[in-house]
């Protein structure tokens, strides 16, 4: 038991779910699961953080300078 | 977000809007449409006419406008420098073949943005990877079980995300958990698309997105704390 009012069983039902629920973009928080367990409150706050993260991670890099005379031979190779 | 095409090939001929946008602004463009813009920045369409017409120089235009995006989203996408080199000159290769093809019904960048991705999916179908594993998706592993997560310290209380120790996570996800997470949470990319990209359900790239961020968290937590600490 995970806490005093829902049960393993409960977590994994609303687990099982929380694909169908996260994609469908509802507001989760108002779901009556996590209005009693916590730590799948935390599950789903955490999965926000980690997709937040995610999009704020990536920065945009150049690619090496030589890369287009490699592009540049091949095209001429190509058109023979 | 950009057109449909196959997921197997580079996009030939874009499929057609249910709005042809471009000659539905004007009622006398119906009749006799006007040649529009490939590109609303002027120096794009400038650069894709020209090169559309064979213009060596106008190519190597677009490649310098487009190269950071297309090698960027290579990396994340195989997150590997040499490899990721490889396919961004497959992608501009590609392009190059096919620029003629490009009407303008969707933007240019959004064209190339989904070329490069069928560039990188049709390299890994060629590697044996198996994008989509139902097999996967019907069988967790046991870290992604449901109840594994009872009982384990949550993120958001042991303190914010450490960029390192995600990025390092991200790298180690297996191809396809990669592929599906990066697609929809960076470039944000809908199921719908990526099902069509992958060539999959909408239910299973919805799955295996969960899945993706399962394990994430899962690694986030194996680190040790004060590895990501900077």
């Amino acid at each position: 038991m995970n806490n005093g009012h829902d049960t393993k069983q409960d977590c994994a039902a609303f687990q099982a779910q929380l694909p169908e629920l996260i994609a469908s973009g509802v507001d989760i928080a108002d779901h009556p699961h996590l209005k009693n367990c916590e730590l799948c409150r935390a599950l789903l706050a955490d999965l926000e953080s980690i997709a937040q993260a995610a999009r704020e991670l990536f920065p945009i890099e150049e690619p090496p300078d030589e890369l287009w005379a490699q592009i540049e031979s091949k095209i001429k190779k190509e058109e023979g | 977000m950009p057109q449909q095409t196959s997921p197997t090939s580079p996009p030939d001929e874009e499929p057609q809007p249910a709005v042809d946008v471009a000659h539905a602004e004007s009622p006398d463009t119906q009749e006799q449409p006007v040649q529009a813009p490939l590109s609303s920045n002027p120096v794009e369409a400038s650069a894709l006419t020209r090169a559309q017409a064979g213009d060596h120089r106008a190519f190597a235009e677009l490649y310098s406008i487009h190269k950071k995006r297309i090698y960027s989203l290579c990396l994340r996408m195989v997150g590997n420098i040499a490899e990721a080199e490889d396919l961004t000159q497959e992608a501009f290769l590609q392009l190059h073949r096919k620029i003629a093809t490009f009407r303008g019904d969707s933007a240019f960048s959004t064209w190339l943005h989904r070329l490069a991705i069928n560039v990188v999916l049709m390299q890994l179908r060629k590697k044996g990877l198996s994008l989509i594993s139902l097999d996967e998706a019907m069988e967790p592993a046991v870290e992604e079980r449901p109840g594994r997560s009872f009982g384990e310290p949550d993120l958001v209380l042991s303190g914010s995300i450490d960029r390192l120790a995600l990025q390092r996570a991200i790298d180690e996800l297996p191809a396809g958990y990669r592929l599906i997470f990066v697609l929809h949470d960076i470039e944000g990319y809908e199921h719908n698309e990526i099902a069509v990209m992958l060539d999959c359900s909408i239910g299973n790239s919805k799955s295996q997105l969960h899945k993706a961020r399962l394990k994430l968290r899962s690694a986030l937590r194996t680190y040790p704390q004060q590895e990501g600490r900077r």
